[in-house]
């Protein structure tokens, strides 16, 4: 049962689906795009944006395919007129209780609202009413809440609950007035917050945004350098937004086979050091009572002349090396094996053991 | 209670006295009726032979707009009395009982007869008769007989009997009971659960607080059988915490139930565990919704989650779960006493049995009425309801409360039944039955329904959370005399949206009310957008009250009901209103004796 293949058709194109898998996930997978807002892969389906109704063909109301399960020689169509009505008055609700800022919003050009606002030409002046006029939180060290802007699709809440297990904010409230928050809105860091931000990384709007990145760069300014943490060993990825020469922020990859998009504190903000003036950029090498800069070949030569001495000198058993857990899995594999094989010693070890 | 009354004195061969104590009665005050009747007999000495309690507790009877009802039962004849009081009780004691004489000026009227004899009772039956408290009143007539007989049946066969009555789900929907609990049999999991949705939210709806107030053995009982045919040895009851007297009933009768091995290890001396757990609501409307009560029951914010899968399948902690509104479950233990086959020949035969329903609003005979499925509207309303409140007109009827739709009263020959609801745009949701004459404004009446829903409304999903939202602001702009040309366009194309978008039943079903009071009295809405005016002169901002020169009388009670000074008038002269002056509160309207005030 689990190992049948299903056959669905999305827009005339047969694709083979596995059973369980959704409608969003087929689509996906085949490059076809249907737009959504609370969807994130990380998450569990949930269904709250209805922004990615699709036709089944037989079914009279229209499915959200986020939730909607895969069923043999289903035909979906993923845009019609009526749909494509729907999505967009769905928009215009959305932003009629939207502050129109984007002109000094952070997240401008990295916003799906305004993505999607673009797409189907909407507007919120057609349902014109009540607006949210909440005070912008700035009571966490990392995270600007500014829940004027936020849409509800609930990720914020699901991420810190379903992935992080911290269980720092929920939905709160009712009807309109239902917003993520702590508990009694107290300050996150009151309430278990990790500051690790993940949060920050799947809000689809400007409701969530990183202190630290504010005013420094726009979204299409920053160039993105993908990198691996030097923080542990687990060896997420992440990508480095940087401007002019400077990192900015740092951003999910969620192509990353390790973390999958999620980081900590530490990955996602700890990065000041890196333009830091007491960062030492050079090898240096002591000569009397001074440090003095060299090159790298310099330094290497120096480091391999003074191992080649000792071995000659007392035998292998006499040197040995010790990594850091913050060298990625390749660089301990690298150390260990020059010492096993070149140095011929067992004198191996790593801090994280300890 | 004092009620065992161990006295000495003249004996009173065959004496009972049935106080009515559902909320509506304790309400009226019928505590202190108890108590009234237990001092009195008891300075009178009087005590009764034949029943142990000489005053009985009953639950509610339905009919809540003459309570606190009375019955004085002697040697079999009962005289019910009506709106008794705690200080009538003295001259009912004294004329009727002491000397045999009812006092004929407060027994109930004919309406409380047609009331009564013009409905179907056979869930109600028992409601307003037995003791609810008393787990051996409800053995008396034949209570847990149902299950019995079913625990030496094999489950398929009690899912067989239910499936031939015909029984479908009383919470709205009317999904076919017996095909639910199949399902559930049949869907792969351990352990599964059976659920009774007793969170009751509809405004003006309270047939499953009174069954169980009246009668909650029927729902222990009909949760016993339905538990024993989908395989569960866990059941829930999700019940309101705003029912507390609901609550209390429900604890001690299960109490009572575990004590008599109707409920725990190896109940009715057979091989099969169940029991009950009792898990208070705490407010939430749309926890009503199935999937979102389930979130609830695990201790999670109520939030619907979208289907498939069904609860059947995947329903509480992940597991098969059967969930059944009250009503539903409280008819089955009649389908397992006496058949599916007799239960399927009350209504009609895609929609049989009796249902409750919530008679509200400007009708005679407010109360709980049970009639059986594809009644003609027309007979609930003239001949059990007694026809519209001081003999105006009926303009419609609106039925499934916030979720349903009205219908006005030209179908009022329609019959009342699941598919001829949906057909019109209504439904049946849990049986509020709203009745509206013509000084109702339907936009009005809408705009309460919608708020109700939008302010209830999760906040999951875009277009119950802002659309209902936006949909209350266009009525209250129509409604305060601001509404805009393309406002009904506006909201016809919003409500098409929501209930076509919607996550959940909520707000699928949240601008039924709009929707068709636009399609049936578009006219109504349309006088108060382009003429500015209310129809119904219920609209405070559309009103503009004049005086008639014609019916003024030149009494000056308008003058003197006045708050702002914007009448005037002198001895011997017609008054005239100052509109500048004129905050609209009404009060001349209602002081005047003429009906000159327009």
């Amino acid at each position: 049962m689990a190992d049948r293949i299903i056959k669905i058709k999305i827009n005339s194109k047969e694709i083979s689906c596995k059973h369980h898998e959704t409608v969003l996930h087929a689509a996906k997978r085949a490059g076809i795009y249907i737009p959504t807002l609370c969807d994130d892969d990380r998450l569990e389906a949930y269904g709250g944006c209805r922004l990615c109704l699709v036709h089944v063909k037989g079914v009279p109301r229209p499915l959200p395919a986020c939730t909607t399960p895969v069923a043999d020689r289903m035909e979906v169509t993923t845009e019609t007129d009526s749909i494509r009505k729907i999505r967009k008055n769905i928009i215009e609700l959305l932003l009629s209780n939207h502050p129109n800022d984007c002109m000094r919003c952070e997240a401008t050009g990295d916003c799906t609202l305004q993505d999607l606002s673009y797409e189907y030409g909407a507007d919120g002046t057609r349902f014109a009413g009540e607006k949210w006029d909440l005070p912008i939180r700035e009571d966490n060290p990392f995270i600007t809440y500014d829940p004027n802007k936020c849409i509800l699709c609930g990720r914020c809440t699901r991420i810190c609950n379903e992935v992080v297990m911290a269980g720092t904010i929920s939905l709160t409230g009712r009807g309109f007035n239902a917003m993520p928050d702590t508990s009694f809105g107290q300050p996150r860091s009151l309430k278990n917050c990790e500051f690790c931000g993940q949060c920050v990384s799947t809000c689809p709007t400007g409701a969530l945004t990183d202190k630290k990145g504010k005013g420094k760069g726009r979204a299409y300014e920053l160039t993105k350098v993908r990198t691996t943490c030097s923080y542990c060993g687990t060896g997420c990825n992440f990508d480095l937004n940087v401007k002019d020469g400077r990192v900015v922020k740092v951003t999910s990859a969620y192509d990353a086979p390790v973390n999958h998009g999620n980081l900590c504190v530490k990955g996602r903000y700890g990065y000041d050091f890196i333009h830091s003036f007491e960062r030492i950029r050079k090898p240096l090498v002591r000569k009397g009572d001074k440090f003095k800069e060299v090159s790298w070949d310099e330094a290497l030569e120096y480091v391999a002349q003074k191992f080649k001495s000792l071995l000659k000198k007392y035998g292998p058993s006499a040197v040995g090396a010790f990594s850091s857990s913050r060298c990625t899995n390749e660089e301990n594999f690298l150390i260990s094996k020059l010492v096993r094989t070149v140095f011929r010693s067992n004198n191996v070890d790593n801090c994280a053991r300890v | 209670m004092p009620t065992k009354t161990k006295l000495r004195g003249p004996e009173i061969s065959d004496l009972m006295i049935k106080v009515c104590v559902g909320t509506g009665g304790l309400a009226a005050g019928s505590r202190e009726v108890i108590e009234e009747f237990d001092r009195q007999l008891r300075s009178k000495g009087i005590r009764a032979t034949i029943v142990k309690k000489c005053v009985n507790k009953t639950g509610c009877r339905g009919f809540c707009a003459r309570d606190v009802l009375v019955d004085v039962i002697r040697n079999g004849r009962p005289d019910t009395y009506e709106l008794v009081t705690a200080d009538r009780v003295a001259r009912i004691v004294e004329e009727h009982i002491v000397q045999g004489e009812p006092v004929q000026e407060w027994l109930v009227g004919p309406e409380y007869h047609d009331f009564h004899d013009k409905q179907t009772k056979i869930l109600l039956r028992q409601c307003g008769q037995i003791d609810p408290e008393d787990i051996e009143a409800y053995i008396a007539i034949r209570g847990y007989k149902g299950a019995k007989k079913s625990l030496a049946l094999d489950p398929y066969e009690v899912i067989e009997e239910v499936r031939l009555s015909g029984l479908r789900g009383r919470g709205g929907a009317g999904f076919l009971t017996g095909m639910k609990w199949e399902f559930c049999r049949k869907s792969p999991g351990d352990p599964k659960y059976i659920i009774c949705n007793a969170d009751e939210g509809d405004p003006g709806a309270f047939m499953d607080r009174s069954i169980i107030e009246g009668n909650p053995h029927a729902v222990i009982e009909g949760m016993i059988i339905g538990g024993y045919a989908v395989g569960a040895n866990l059941g829930y009851v999700y019940i309101r915490a705003e029912y507390p007297l609901a609550v209390e009933r429900l604890k001690i009768a299960l109490d009572q139930a575990r004590k008599k091995n109707f409920l725990g290890k190896k109940i009715f001396r057979s091989e099969y565990d169940f029991d009950i757990k009792i898990k208070l609501g705490a407010g939430a409307f749309v926890c009503g919704e199935s999937t979102a009560l389930m979130r609830s029951i695990e201790g999670e914010r109520g939030l619907p989650r979208p289907t498939p899968p069904r609860s059947v399948t995947k329903g509480l902690w992940g597991k098969p779960t059967a969930l059944n509104n009250v009503e539903t479950l409280a008819n089955v233990p009649l389908i397992m006493s006496k058949g599916g086959k007799w239960f399927a020949t009350f209504g009609t035969p895609k929609n049989t049995g009796t249902k409750v329903f919530a008679l509200t609003g400007k009708v005679k005979n407010t109360g709980l009425i049970e009639v059986p499925l594809g009644i003609p509207l027309k007979e609930i309303i003239f001949d059990i309801g007694g026809g519209v409140e001081k003999n105006r007109s009926l303009k419609a009827v609106q039925t499934g409360g916030p979720s349903g739709g009205c219908i006005p009263a030209s179908h009022i020959d329609m019959p009342v039944d699941f598919d001829s609801l949906s057909r019109i745009g209504s439904m049946m949701g849990s049986g509020g039955m709203v009745v509206m004459d013509e000084t109702t404004c339907m936009v009005d009446m809408s705009k309460f329904f919608l708020a109700f829903t939008e302010s209830e409304s999760c906040g999951k999903c875009v277009p119950c959370r802002i659309g209902t939202k936006r949909m209350l602001e266009i009525l209250e702009r129509i409604t305060e005399g601001r509404g805009r040309k393309n406002d009904i366009d506006l909201l016809i194309e919003l409500g098409t949206d929501i209930k076509l978008a919607s996550l959940c039943g909520l707000g699928r079903s949240a601008p039924n009310p709009v929707l068709s009071t636009i399609q049936f009295f578009r006219e109504e809405y349309e006088a108060h957008i382009h003429d500015g005016v209310c129809p119904s002169r219920v609209c405070k901002a559309l009103r503009q009250y004049t005086v008639s020169e014609e019916l003024c009388r030149m009494c000056g009670k308008c003058f003197r009901a006045c708050p702002s000074e914007a009448i005037a008038w002198e001895k011997k002269q017609k008054a005239v209103i100052d509109r500048t002056k004129c905050i609209k509160c009404g009060a001349c309207y209602d002081a005047c004796p003429f009906d000159a005030i327009l």
